[in-house]
């Protein structure tokens, strides 16, 4: 496990990049290289990184990186990494970074395809529970009474649950992570680096333009969401789930804040009734009771 | 040495995605291109062909494998038809605007719907404005040799465009046909190793194709038109030299046969350029004085070669297995813009023939010919577009 003082000094994400003030997902870029280091093709669909890199003739990112059709980051991935192993540069590691909309709408198809085939790279989708590039609309991953401009008195349907969606292709490692938890992230992306095949990491990466809190409370609001369990750190290893720390002190409902209260932060939120709070509260436990069964079997998922 | 087999254009094109050292081929099935995707497997399955395969769940994924691979730094090679080919669209923009050499078949297939699984030109006619070069054959040899050349064109540092060898569903997809595959030394010499513009480097950190404010963005696109223009100029270079080193030679841009002092010259692409040269012999032995022009290479358009043709002609006729609704063949708007500047033009008369499949003989031609020689002879085209063939 890297401490948070052993993280390289050297940085990836250079200055003056165009992310907005809190943004989170560019906290976990800046994370990403620092787990990985410089020796990484990076795949980026249409995202807010397509706005954060800046515009041409400039860029902030100090790695080879190829912007790439919305829909098309695993494929290209793939292609990628054929390349490589025809070239016998296997010491590049292939990264593919791209949104919730990018990963769990309009791109899963390429990334299942990318991952039945056993491509060998990191798959990270950065998830700000909207499409946030054009202006926050409602994605597959936006949770359920969250306000965004295309429901805008609240989504009614539930978030798709994407990292096991991956985890059912039988891929060797699937994990969710979260910037305000750096060296969790860290050590799953290292973990990922030596795994050979396709590996999956599900990122929350709070967002204050859409979520609509103030930009100096994005680590906060990320520790909130694990902390009430409507995010959980996880891994799931060859099938075997198993909570990461903090989540894995959280398992009994009493340890868990209540979700009043990562909600209440957050003006995408204020809608709610007491009645439609309670059902988040029930889905989180019932969830959970779900996690309980599966950390405590010898069972696959 | 080189050898003589006698098979499918689509195992055809396998053969020369092989012979051109193709490193990855990323590939979706779809009726009639098929056979190329099955044989390219069977290469590199039995270890005689050195590349990865994959086998993507889309076309459009696989136009997107393509582009990565070739941005990593490989010869990449895929193929589809119609549908496919339309559902790739985007990518074609993307693979263009990169400037990859990504070479793909095309073998063309009528769009449905309804469905139709037999040949016309309405699915890579579609993708006209692309940035993709797009070449016809006419024969199994030919689709081989085109091949080779595109690669050879597609990777020079003039051009770095991709490009699409069209053929034409079953006519020739599943026909077969004698053809020569070259000695594979020679082939390396003619084709060097894969070279592009810029390729992913970890020592050379670039950022590819972030956003571009309208202050850069005409740049770029003005580019694209000055390597088409390029493009344009070493395609009969490319060929002259194929000619002298392996015995198959085109006519470049155009394919003309029997144009000098012909009074109507038939246009045509694909394998009815074929049927023409049956159809001009015919008409030569009644004295009548018939030429023949197939476009080669339709991306870039072979303007000048059109109105060289047109200097000597009275009447061309062009043959269009497409239709663009609401107008109609592009061939034909293609040959009339060319010579919009013209003082003295010849007179053209526009056929749409052979859509979804139908039979295009040299019988057809021949009517389309004498049907032109009479307006010629009245002095006005009497029906802009004349549909061939058609059910009352």
């Amino acid at each position: 496990m890297v401490s948070i003082k052993e993280l390289p000094r050297e940085e990836y994400l250079l200055k003056g990049h165009a992310a907005c003030a809190g943004c989170g997902p560019s906290i976990a870029l800046r994370l990403l290289f620092k787990a990985l280091g410089n020796k990484v093709f990076l795949v980026v669909p249409a995202c807010c990184t397509t706005v954060i890199q800046g515009p041409y003739p400039y860029t902030s990112f100090a790695v080879p990186l190829q912007n790439m059709l919305f829909e098309a980051t695993g494929a290209t991935a793939s292609g990628i990494a054929a390349a490589l192993r025809i070239r016998g540069l296997e010491d590049i590691t292939v990264v593919g970074w791209a949104g919730d909309g990018g990963t769990v709408d309009i791109g899963i198809q390429a990334l299942s395809g990318a991952a039945e085939r056993e491509t060998n790279f990191i798959y990270i989708c950065y998830d700000n529970e909207a499409y946030g590039n054009t202006g926050l609309q409602r994605s597959g991953a936006t949770p359920y009474g969250a306000w965004t401009t295309t429901t805008p008195t609240g989504k009614k349907e539930r978030k798709k649950n994407m990292p096991f969606i991956m985890a059912a292709h039988k891929i060797p490692y699937v994990a969710t992570a979260c910037p305000s938890y750096p060296t969790d992230f860290v050590n799953k992306l290292r973990k990922a680096k030596e795994i050979k095949g396709t590996k999956y990491i599900h990122v929350l990466a709070p967002c204050p333009t859409g979520w609509r809190y103030d930009s100096s409370k994005t680590v906060e609001i990320g520790r909130l969401a694990v902390q009430t369990g409507i995010w959980a750190l996880y891994e799931i290893e060859n099938g075997k789930f198993r909570l990461n720390f903090p989540s894995d002190r959280l398992v009994d409902k009493a340890k868990r804040k209540p979700i009043k209260e990562y909600l209440s932060m957050q003006e995408r939120f204020r809608h709610l009734t007491e009645a439609e709070i309670e059902k988040i509260q029930m889905w989180i436990d019932e969830d959970w009771e779900y996690y309980r069964k599966l950390a405590s079997s010898e069972a696959c998922v | 040495m080189a050898q003589i087999v006698i098979d499918t254009a689509n195992h055809i094109a396998g053969y020369a995605a092989k012979a051109a050292r193709a490193k990855v081929v990323a590939a979706y099935p779809i009726t009639p291109q098929t056979t190329i995707v099955e044989k390219i497997a069977e290469f590199v399955e039995s270890g005689e062909m050195e590349a990865e395969y994959i086998r993507v769940e889309s076309e459009h994924s696989a136009m997107a494998a393509c582009i990565g691979a070739a941005a990593a730094g490989v010869r990449t090679f895929t193929a589809t038809s119609a549908h496919g080919l339309a559902l790739m669209h985007e990518a074609l923009h993307w693979a263009s605007g990169a400037r990859l050499p990504i070479v793909m078949v095309v073998v063309n297939r009528a769009m449905g719907a309804p469905w139709s699984i037999w040949p016309d030109f309405s699915d890579s006619l579609s993708q006209r404005d692309t940035g993709w070069l797009q070449f016809y054959c006419a024969d199994n040899q030919e689709v081989f040799d085109t091949i080779i050349q595109a690669y050879r064109l597609c990777e020079d540092e003039r051009v770095f465009l991709p490009a699409m060898v069209c053929l034409e569903g079953f006519l020739l997809s599943h026909t077969y046909m004698p053809v020569q595959i070259h000695n594979q030394n020679e082939i390396d010499d003619f084709l060097p190793p894969y070279k592009s513009g810029w390729t992913l480097d970890v020592n050379n950190p670039v950022t590819h194709a972030n956003l571009v404010s309208p202050e850069w963005y005409m740049e770029f696109r003005y580019m694209i038109q000055e390597a088409m223009e390029n493009a344009k100029r070493l395609i009969p270079e490319i060929d002259m030299e194929y000619g002298r080193r392996f015995g198959f030679q085109y006519g470049g841009l155009v394919d003309k046969y029997q144009c000098e002092n012909a009074d109507l010259i038939i246009c045509t692409m694909g394998t009815i350029g074929c049927e023409a040269k049956v159809a001009v012999d015919n008409l030569r032995k009644n004295g009548l004085k018939v030429g023949a022009a197939r476009i080669r290479v339709y991306r870039p358009f072979p303007v000048e070669e059109i109105r060289k043709l047109a200097l000597q002609a009275r009447i061309i006729a062009t043959i269009d297995r497409h239709i663009s609704f609401g107008m109609e063949g592009f061939l034909a708007s293609e040959v009339k813009a060319s010579l919009y500047h013209m003082e003295d033009k010849p007179l053209i008369a526009g056929f749409i023939a052979g859509l979804g499949g139908r039979d295009v003989t040299f019988k057809t031609i021949e009517g389309i010919a004498q049907k032109s020689l009479k307006w010629l002879e009245r002095g006005r085209v009497e029906k802009e577009t004349e549909w061939i063939d058609l059910r009352e």
